[in-house]
């Protein structure tokens, strides 16, 4: 057969490697400057956008989408175009994506730093943002079909299908779970409520790290780890099942976050059982990989490539292994919003994605450029360096969260809490410290790898198109007849389209089960009829409160715990949240609980708090808020917000909108007058602090209230 | 844009988590036949698609 002749695309490899590497540095950085934050306050400089609020959701963002994000695309457009044997559909959708991609994440710091932000864990971007990641993951999607639908390459490789599966997941969480109602540019509320809200967002939460985080993953490894190890993958017919098995069963396991909340309790048994499963198509994947290293362990020894590859495929079955244990009520009843969840997810992040994404530009970079390593000393330097540094993050923080968990948990024998929330974060601060050291030896590795890039990239040239040939593939209807009867598997292996589709199946129905549910039957929200909407001035506070990124430290939500009820008051109702748009349960409490918050101090100690949060409580790491005193709220927005929050079905009266404003004055100038009157200062009605205060003192309240009169209102 | 409660209730929720079970069990099902099925040939074919060099000298690059 007549070979045809065409060239693979390397440019745009390097280009999302070279993205890979820069978004890497900026992401760990704005780590590390969030973890020694949480152990010197100061580093929080008493400005808004060096705040740990923000700062932390850009860490995040940028870790994820920012460098596993390039790390994925520069995998899949190296790997995609020799699994197809032809070069990517399109170069100009190759670069319109690149550059559209580079652009979002530079929208995302400015944005997130400013405090634009919907106030959804790893969805905070807002909404204009959301529509340009929809579009450019569109222009990605295209452009990967269409390669795979024009290949030479008959098979689908079962890398191809962790692709393809990823796509079409990662587009149907973002575009379910970014719904909102816009108030302006760059301001919208959630399309979802309370519980609701918070059984969409873990949906997508979850499965960002699995589609995000893991699936694109496996396929980079199901392609990397054979080149590397020069040898075929250990079990195919394995990595067939623990395919179908982990797309399935990861998208039912999102309420797992949520167990002891107010989610029904139905919605967190089906969660439970499914992320109890999960270990085995887990391990599936994980057991694949380090099999397919028996009998060249020799190599192992060799090659810092593959030690790379085994500590990641290591930490990846640590982490889902760990993963069902706190999925177990038991356990997540001690785990949950303390470090012990962080320490669990950095092992995934470190270990899985960041020693994966290292393997791979340490195996590529030097092929596409034509030579070799620079040194493989200083791969090994950087392999030590950072397998400690994960250590040296992990442990501390392991041992943080049980002594915290077991310090809130802790009794008197008069039957009183023995420690005041303060003393237990006091406690782990030296933990917080060694966090902070093994981050940094993290990054010391990353700069010795980008040093030893930067001079292969100097001694050799880039083979910008790499030319290649094969035989055009024969036509579906052919194959079928030349493998007829027996290989009716076939079928769905070798079209694209129809296994996308079959992707989008078994991934919606564990969406469906759950949330349709919750969304639909009255009695999954029990009525609480004392709980009315927010008053003008507390919906500023509380876009105040996201703004600011609060959710990233303080939960609202306590559990039907002994503990937590002495601690923080009656335990939290589903009914409390129906007017929270979006829901602020938070994941993880490095300050205590505010769910109940309302009316436990006077206006006055929140509004020193958050001048000088020491003056208040002498050791606290909470960042000052001083300019809250000068800044005001936009007053003129409140009919808007009103209006948009009545759309959102927030029983307002027909026409407050008008009377909104009036209201608002009034509540703000009363809590003024009476901070000015306790404090001394001259304090302004419509300054941030004042608002954000009636937010802090409504919370928790409504429910020891008196239930409204029907005609009140 | 409004998401409101259209139902009471939903008789039998209970049967829910073991319907799920059941689909799942049945898929997995499904997935073993289709994977135990597949001939050694074709398996080997498809284990190898990575490991066909575009370069005869990739290989010699590894470090």
């Amino acid at each position: 057969m007549q070979l045809e002749r065409f060239n693979y695309d390397n440019k745009i490899v390097k280009y999302f490697a070279y993205a890979t590497i820069l978004w890497g540095m900026v992401g760990f950085l704005v780590g590390l400057l969030a973890a020694l934050q949480l152990v010197f306050p100061a580093l929080n400089f008493n400005m808004a956008e060096t705040s740990y609020g923000r700062v932390r959701p850009l860490h995040t963002n940028a870790a994820i989408f920012a460098f596993v994000g390039n790390g994925i695309f520069m995998g899949v457009y190296y790997s995609l175009q020799r699994l197809c044997k032809a070069r990517m559909w399109s170069d100009k959708i190759s670069w319109f994506h690149f550059w559209g991609w580079q652009i979002i994440i530079v929208a995302a710091a400015v944005t997130l730093l400013a405090g634009f932000t919907q106030g959804k864990e790893y969805a905070e971007l807002e909404w204009p943002i959301d529509i340009a990641i929809a579009v450019v993951w569109v222009a990605f999607g295209i452009n990967m079909m269409m390669t795979i639908l024009k290949r030479r390459e008959s098979h689908l490789y079962v890398a191809i299908w962790f692709y393809i599966a990823t796509w079409v997941t990662v587009a149907m969480l973002h575009i379910v779970n970014s719904a909102a109602l816009p108030l302006d540019f760059m301001k919208s509320y959630s399309a979802y409520a309370g519980m609701q809200d918070a059984l969409v967002q873990w949906w997508y939460g979850h499965n960002a790290v699995a589609f995000f985080l893991t699936t694109p993953y496996l396929g980079l490894m199901y392609y990397f780890l054979p080149k590397a190890a020069n040898r075929p993958i250990y079990s195919y017919r394995l990595s067939i099942i623990h395919f179908w098995a982990l797309i399935f069963i990861y998208i039912w396991a999102g309420p797992h976050h949520l167990l002891y909340t107010s989610l029904p309790d139905w919605a967190q048994s089906l969660g439970v059982v499914f992320s109890v499963m999960l270990i085995f198509p887990s391990w599936g994947g994980m057991i694949n990989g380090l099999f397919t290293l028996r009998g060249a362990w020799d190599k192992v020894r060799e090659d810092p490539v593959l030690k790379f590859m085994v500590v990641a495929v290591t930490a990846y079955g640590m982490a889902t292994f760990e993963g069902p244990m706190l999925s177990l009520k038991n356990v997540n009843a001690i785990s949950h919003y303390t470090d012990w969840t962080v320490a669990h997810v950095h092992v995934g992040t470190l270990g899985w994605n960041g020693f994966l994404t290292f393997s791979v530009l340490y195996w590529l970079i030097p092929r596409i450029f034509q030579t070799k390593m620079y040194s493989t000393k200083l791969m090994n330097v950087h392999f030590w360096i950072g397998t400690l540094g994960i250590l040296f993050y992990v442990v501390p923080l392991y041992w943080a969260g049980f002594t915290q968990s077991i310090m809130w948990k802790t009794f008197t024998p008069d039957g009183v809490l023995q420690y005041n929330f303060l003393e237990t974060v006091t406690h782990i601060l030296p933990m917080y410290g060694l966090r902070a050291f093994g981050g940094f030896l993290y990054i010391v590795g990353a700069g010795i790898m980008v040093y030893n890039i930067v001079k292969t990239v100097k001694g050799g040239t880039l083979l910008d198109n790499e030319a290649a040939e094969a035989a055009p593939r024969a036509s579906i209807t052919a194959l079928d007849s030349k493998y007829k009867g027996s290989h009716w598997h076939r079928w769905i292996e070798r079209r694209p389209i129809q296994l996308l589709i079959l992707s989008l199946i078994v991934v919606s129905i564990g969406g469906l089960v759950q949330i349709l549910p919750a969304f639909l039957i009255k009695s999954n929200i029990p009525t609480i009829e004392s709980v009315q909407p927010y008053t003008p001035l507390e919906l500023h506070g509380r876009d105040i409160y996201i703004k600011d990124g609060c959710y990233n430290c303080h939960s609202q939500m306590i559990r039907p715990f002994r503990d937590e009820v002495a601690r923080y008051g009656e335990f939290s109702k589903s009914g409390e949240f129906v007017y929270d748009f979006p829901f602020q349960w938070g994941s993880k409490r490095t300050g205590p609980d505010l769910a109940r918050i309302g009316g436990k101090y006077p206006d006055s100690w929140h509004y020193h708090h958050m001048i000088d949060p020491e003056s208040m409580a002498p050791g606290s790491i909470m960042p000052a808020y001083p300019w809250m005193t000068r800044k005001e709220i936009n007053v003129d927005k409140t009919p808007r917000m009103i209006r948009v929050m009545q759309r959102l079905g927030v029983p307002y009266p027909e026409g407050y909108d008008e009377q909104a404003i009036d209201d608002l004055m009034e509540q703000a100038n009363d809590i003024a007058e009476r901070l000015s009157r306790d404090t001394g200062d001259d304090v302004i009605p419509t300054s941030e602090i004042v608002a954000l205060i009636a937010y802090l003192q409504r919370l928790g309240t409504d429910i020891s209230k008196e239930a409204p009169r029907a005609e009140a209102n | 844009m409004k998401f409101i409660n259209y139902l009471e209730t939903i008789t039998g929720i209970s049967i829910f988590p073991f319907l799920s079970l059941m689909i799942f069990f049945l898929f997995f099902t499904g997935v073993l036949i289709f994977a135990f099925s597949m001939r050694k040939e074709a398996i080997e074919e498809l284990k190898n698609i990575p490991l066909q060099n575009d370069r005869e000298d990739g290989e010699s690059k590894v470090i």
